[in-house]
């Protein structure tokens, strides 16, 4: 479970361009939950992310992850515990390693970089089999460089590699948005198929409103900082890609676009 | 000609093995590690400050090793500490990567004044790693020649062995993420600096071990000797990854020792052409750029962002 109490976050304070993002912004949610954030540029969709990630530092709030507060956490210390697939396939590898060598160093999360062989050949079947599952032919290719490979198959190693280790939080940063459609079909579906099986709890911020509507279980719609839009269960699966374009329009004229 | 090249493949090897530092440095962390110049001349005040100490050797389990041996582990964990403040200064005082290095190569200079006693030791009259009882009781006759070679490579060798294998450990292959993507390291939930920390440790420590065997070599500290080390470095790591780069079955340390040896060739023939020893510097610069241009290696950068 994941609570956020009484978030506050200026950028630039104490000068002419200080901007508010969250003042007093609460978020809770429950284990097992897969949650699609929408909302407009600017509305504080990646913030958020960045946030209980801890790549930016909040002014005031507390973030609780399962009762302990790790709101002083360092960015690191809460990856033990949280995956997180960005939106350039090329932030979830290192290009200049092999498929083998990315994936022995991610199925070593949580244990000690020390000086035992790097990649371990008992594994090799284990790790062949999780490649076979994407489907997209890398189950051979594990002696290529990642940097070889396309954005999509980079992608979906991302996935794969983020969740093998038992991790209680996946974070979904736009993670299909430098795709193409077919291949953001595809991998939608995998980061499904992986949420379900593993039960990971799992927050995925998009601009495609069909994928939200689609996809998870809980719906948050922000603008300027604030959730708009809060639907789950039976709600949530009468949304539809229709009412939320209606929405969007709507806070277009409220801004006079 | 045969003395000529033998002293091109000993100046070479030596140096070599500070190139493999400046490979973790420059290849692998993307880190323009300044230190270069203070660490390799501090592996050699170390070596003179032992050898002239008076403690000729050090005994373990009853076997005592000479003092000249014990000049290159201790050079390697004197040069690993100057590496570790390089990178706390870098990463946790949060001070830019090149000042870091700056900073720290100061500090040295002063350092490696007060560790050798003056800016000029001689130790012609003492034992070291290539002349001593054992090196000529073994060889004799037409082999001293090459006693000395011969020595370095065996070192050489160590080192290159101990780092390619390191290289394929999990610390190894963190190490090597670190510089590809440092984000990757941080959601595999690694603190990212202390792996950079890490690298320039292991880096400096190789410098000051080729800094130590290359003032037993010369039989003489010379604190200006470390003025220009990182370019050497730099222009035999390029000039050996450039020259290598169609075959993928030689591993980069090999490119990076075949690379020194080369660079040492292109000085000698500068200096055989008639350049003096003064336009050393100009020589290794002009081949850098030359090489830099020539190879154009765009390196394969992640964006950093989020």
């Amino acid at each position: 479970m994941l609570e956020l109490y009484g978030i506050q976050k200026y950028y630039n304070p104490g000068t002419v361009n200080e901007m508010c993002m969250f003042s007093d912004f609460n978020l809770v949610i429950p284990e097992k939950q897969f949650i699609s954030i929408i909302g407009s540029n600017g509305s504080g969709k990646t913030s958020l992310l960045n946030i209980i990630c801890g790549s930016i530092p909040i002014d005031e709030g507390k973030i609780l992850l399962d009762g302990v507060n790790i709101s002083k956490w360092e960015e690191f210390q809460r990856h033990r515990k949280i995956g997180r697939v960005f939106q350039n396939p090329a932030l979830g590898s290192c290009p200049h390693l092999t498929i083998l060598e990315n994936m022995s160093l991610a199925d070593n999360k949580g244990k000690a970089y020390n000086l035992r062989y790097g990649t371990n050949r008992k594994r090799l079947q284990d790790y062949r089999e999780l490649l076979f599952q994407l489907r997209i032919g890398l189950e051979d290719k594990l002696d290529v460089k990642v940097g070889n490979l396309s954005g999509g198959q980079r992608q979906a190693l991302s996935i794969l590699m983020s969740t093998m280790t038992p991790i209680e939080f996946l974070i979904l940063d736009e993670h299909t948005a430098a795709l193409d459609p077919n291949t953001a079909e595809t991998i939608m579906q995998l980061t499904d198929r992986i949420i379900k099986e593993k039960q990971i709890t799992a927050i995925m911020v998009t601009h495609n409103l069909r994928y939200a509507v689609e996809y998870g279980n809980r719906l948050l719609m922000m603008h300027q900082g604030h959730i708009i839009i809060d639907k789950s269960g039976a709600e949530k699966e009468a949304v539809t890609v229709e009412s939320l374009v209606g929405k969007f329009s709507e806070i277009s004229i409220e801004l006079g676009n | 000609m045969e003395s000529i090249l033998l002293g091109v493949f000993e100046q070479g090897m030596i140096y070599s093995i500070m190139a493999m530092g400046i490979f973790i440095t420059y290849a692998i962390l993307d880190f323009p590690d300044m230190t270069t110049d203070g660490s390799f001349p501090l592996g050699g005040a170390v070596t003179v400050a032992l050898m002239t100490s008076g403690i000729t050797g050090i005994a373990v389990f009853g076997l005592v090793i000479p003092s000249y041996i014990v000049a290159l582990p201790l050079a390697f964990i004197v040069g690993a500490a100057a590496g570790v403040l390089t990178g706390v200064i870098h990463v946790k005082f949060k001070v830019r990567d090149l000042i870091s290095g700056i900073i720290m190569m100061t500090a040295l200079f002063t350092i490696n004044l007060r560790v050798a006693g003056s800016a000029n030791v001689p130790i012609f009259s003492r034992d070291n790693m290539f002349m001593n009882p054992l090196v000529s009781s073994v060889f004799t006759g037409n082999g001293k020649k090459y006693s000395t070679l011969l020595i370095i490579f065996f070192v050489v060798l160590i080192c290159k062995l101990i780092l390619d294998a390191y290289l394929r450990t999990r610390s190894g292959l963190l190490l090597r993420a670190v510089g590809d993507n440092p984000q990757f390291v941080t959601t595999l939930a690694r603190d990212k600096g202390n792996v950079k920390i890490l690298g320039l440790a292991i880096a400096n420590g190789l410098i000051a071990l080729s800094g130590s065997l290359m003032a037993q070599w010369q039989r003489v500290f010379d604190l200006q000797q470390g003025t220009g080390t990182m370019v050497i470095g730099l222009a035999s790591v390029i000039v050996g990854m450039s020259l290598t780069k169609g075959f993928s079955f030689i591993r980069a340390t090999t490119a990076v020792i075949l690379g020194s040896i080369i660079y040492r060739g292109c000085i000698a023939i500068a200096i055989r052409f008639g350049m003096s020893a003064n336009d050393l510097k100009l020589i290794t610069a002009a081949l850098l750029f030359v090489i830099l241009v020539l190879s154009r290696e765009k390196k394969k950068k992640v964006a950093h962002h989020a």
